[in-house]
């Protein structure tokens, strides 16, 4: 076993099975806390019926998409129609083999983390591009043109952002951004005397304009497009599509959080004192507080498979609190805590925006984007390069 | 499978080509144009070269109905016409019969039936809000929209059991005397509308992405408005203060002091705020009229057998969408004669071409919005 695990090619493997296996699984949770988030923001409960409190629904909508009929629309190519969910899915799955999800748990360290990710969320706006493409419908065309366009001008800010983050950061490789937050001793977001904010709020708008999220939600714009480059897709194709769209979210989360957040360093990393309290305590806290919430759920409820649904749950967070507080789990598993944690943060930013914004212009978000994101993006570049420069008393290197 | 193109591919391969025109067809199962609407967009990319509504997949022949009915039975028809203003609906055709009967209303039944009409009114404009801003992405008001509008409807279920096709008014009055703590239960909803309104206007009318998205889009002027009969929030939002409870009073409107709210340029911003104000006004009118709501009959004298005089009466209400017209025509017979109704959604949406010309896809969905059409009143 040890031998086994020494071997370089093992461990990456095996987080990549388990990444791809178990992440339609977290993007169905994902979209549960979305659907939850958004029902508290209505004044509604959201999914209450499968499960308790609706903690199944994931598992029966994921049942449901896999068993219903596959349609192709007859005029469509059938081929591309085909391959588009595939490559948004893969592409979008391909970019978790950089992220940093711990100091220990990555699939690859490579030097050019970052410029990897980019390339792949770019190619996955080609799934969209000829997803709406190949269905021939007239809804899907406009939503994949809308996509293109789309995608292409905020890709120019997005990359402007993470490129002053690069710079602040020196390297490419996602693990070395995330040491170069620690030895500069604050995150990237507050570096430069807080000047780096301006890329931090960019990226995070441009990236909510990348994964396609309301208020730039026009690529599938509902209210207009009916469902605009997806609107012929059903089924388990469909399903693909969302998955790829929830594994972008995570993806753009997990390269904010990574450059601009600190990653997996828990907050304050310089600070001895809130070791104990920050890794310990804190995370403990936090799920004996879940568990707290679950087990109300034990008493108030009268059906016996709600109950022990929740005692189940009960006992899974109090056994993950106490897990904390042993030592040996603790350095195993703080790092994937605080970038889960930074992770949710970002999603729940995304879910916010949904619930609270109006739906842009196709026009204006042209606007928006190239009238302010990119001039903005640039001049934070210059900026922060001009502020760097001066910080290292004009010495280069 | 039948194929059904009607140009060899390679001629319609050459059209295709030799222009940029898309049609696109809307409708009638669209998520945003509320109901069965069918709008044929013609396009050049995203920009609208011209639209074409096609509507009648919700006819049922009210107005033939009426003719093979009382004019009792005939009332609750027109509750489904506009499902949302049942209580309008109901008020103006009650209004049109009592015309012909010639028959004096009691004050009561009078200021009960401005109550009931403005609270309609207020929950006609919340469901106009929320589909409204629905339509241009903002999906949280809509459930804020529909948690306000439950309170009016539960005022309704109370007064008259139902909630939605009440059929509150009689031909002469009221059918039912008021419930014991129906002032206090008007009363509260006015404090709570005018508490939720700011809500409201702080999701929507300070963001920017709102503002940006209803400011300039779907401009219809004053004199645009004249030349295609637009009424209602419309033509206010224009500039031009017309409201017949104000033009010409009935129903007592004439003792309660309100506002008409206009707006200059007619933009879809104007009538979202024109119709904002509208819920603020309605709140002072039912204010004034509980507060000053007289003892006495709820019914006029009207038999247990309506059979007016041969004749005609053409009556015209401010309903939530616009003037609503009931020209109702006797023979003397249990029956009507003829029905006709002037239903302020179709009207208004017949400048709906006039205002999407030159505006994006997107736009579209918006001015339908802006309308605030219901097809069971497009149809009828």
């Amino acid at each position: 076993m040890e031998q086994l695990l020494a071997n370089p090619y093992v461990p990456p493997l095996i987080l990549t099975a388990v990444i791809i296996l178990v992440f339609p699984l977290i993007a169905g949770y994902i979209v549960l806390a979305e659907r939850k988030v958004l029902a508290d923001l209505q004044v509604r409960l959201g999914p209450m019926r499968v499960g308790p409190y609706g903690v199944l629904q994931p598992l029966a909508d994921a049942l449901k998409l896999m068993l219903k009929e596959d349609v192709i629309p007859s005029k469509s190519d059938k081929w591309i129609f085909w391959l588009a969910p595939v490559l948004s899915t893969f592409t979008a799955l391909s970019a978790f083999a950089v992220l940093p999800l711990s100091d220990r748990f990555f699939v690859a360290d490579v030097n050019i983390g970052i410029l990897f990710i980019l390339a792949m969320s770019s190619i996955g706006a080609l799934g969209l591009i000829l997803g709406g493409w190949s269905a021939n419908s007239k809804y899907s065309l406009m939503g994949s043109l809308r996509a293109a366009a789309q995608m292409v001008s905020y890709e120019v800010p997005l990359g402007f952002a993470t490129v002053t983050a690069i710079m602040c950061a020196g390297t490419l490789s996602m693990q070395g951004v995330i040491a170069s937050q620690f030895e500069r001793g604050v995150w990237g977001a507050f570096d430069n005397y807080g000047l780096m904010l301006i890329p931090t709020v960019l990226f995070i708008i441009a990236g909510t304009a990348e994964t396609n999220r309301a208020p730039f939600d026009l690529p599938e714009a509902e209210s207009e497009l009916v469902a605009g480059f997806h609107t012929e897709y059903s089924g388990f194709r469909w399903a693909l599509f969302f998955l790829a769209e929830y594994a972008a979210i995570v993806v753009i989360s997990a390269l904010c959080v990574t450059l601009f957040f600190g990653g997996w360093l828990r907050p304050f990393p310089n600070v001895a004192a809130l070791e104990m309290p920050l890794n310990t305590l804190f995370p403990a806290g936090l799920f004996a507080l879940i568990a707290l919430g679950c087990s109300k759920g034990v008493f108030r409820q009268f059906l016996v498979g709600f109950r022990l649904v929740m005692a189940a749950l009960t006992g899974l967070f109090l056994l993950v609190a106490a897990a904390f507080v042993l030592p040996v789990v603790n350095e195993l598993m703080i790092g994937l805590f605080w970038f889960a944690f930074k992770l949710a943060a970002m999603v729940y930013l995304f879910i916010w925006y949904r619930g609270t914004f109006p739906r842009f212009r196709y026009d204006q978000l042209m606007d928006v984007g190239w009238k302010w994101l990119i001039p903005i993006s640039m001049f934070g570049l210059i900026l922060n390069a001009f502020v760097q420069l001066m910080g290292r008393g004009y010495g280069l290197g | 499978m039948a194929e059904t193109t009607l140009a060899p591919p390679e001629v319609q391969a050459e059209t295709l080509l030799d222009s940029n025109e898309l049609v696109l067809n809307m409708g009638p199962q669209h998520p945003s144009t509320h109901g069965v609407l069918r709008v044929i967009l013609k396009l050049d990319g995203e920009t609208v070269l011209g639209t074409d509504c096609v509507i009648g997949y919700l006819h049922r022949g009210v107005e033939k109905i009426a003719e093979n009915r009382t004019f009792q039975q005939f009332a609750p028809y027109v509750d489904r016409m506009d499902y949302v203003a049942a209580v309008s609906n109901g008020l103006g055709y009650c209004m049109a019969v009592e015309k012909l009967l010639d028959v004096e209303i009691p004050p009561r039944a009078q200021a009960v039936r401005v109550i009931l009409t403005e609270l309609n009114r207020l929950a006609s404009h919340l469901l106009w809000l929320g589909t409204h801003a629905l339509d241009i992405g903002a999906i949280t008001p809509v459930f804020l929209c529909f948690r306000e509008r439950e309170e009016v409807l539960k005022i309704f279920e109370n007064y008259c059991g139902a909630r939605l096709t009440t059929h509150a008014f009689r031909i002469g009055g009221l059918q039912y005397e008021t419930y014991d703590t129906f002032e206090k239960e008007c009363l509260e909803f006015c404090d709570l509308m005018e508490q939720k309104l700011k809500e409201y206007h702080d999701l929507l009318t300070g963001n920017r992405i709102w503002v940006r998205r209803t400011k300039g889009v779907g401009i219809l002027n004053a004199a645009d408005c004249k030349d295609y009969g637009v009424t209602g929030p419309l033509i206010r939002a224009a500039g031009v203060e017309w409201d017949l409870r104000k033009a010409q009073p009935y129903c007592g409107y004439e003792n309660y002091d309100f506002d008409i709210p206009t707006a200059e340029t007619g933009d879809t911003f104007d009538r979202y705020m024109v119709r904002m104000e509208e819920m603020v006004q309605s709140c002072r009118i039912i204010r004034q009229a509980v507060d000053a709501l007289p003892e006495g009959p709820i019914k006029g004298k009207v038999g247990k057998v309506i059979k007016p005089p041969p004749g005609e009466a053409y009556v015209s209400i401010e309903a939530p969408k616009g003037e609503l017209g009931y020209y109702v025509v006797s023979d003397g017979s249990l029956n009507p004669y003829r029905v006709r109704v002037r239903p302020p959604s179709f009207v208004n949406l017949g400048a709906l071409d006039k205002m999407c010309r030159g505006s994006l896809v997107a736009d579209v969905v918006a001015i339908i919005g802006t309308i605030d059409i219901v097809l069971g009143e497009v149809d009828r």
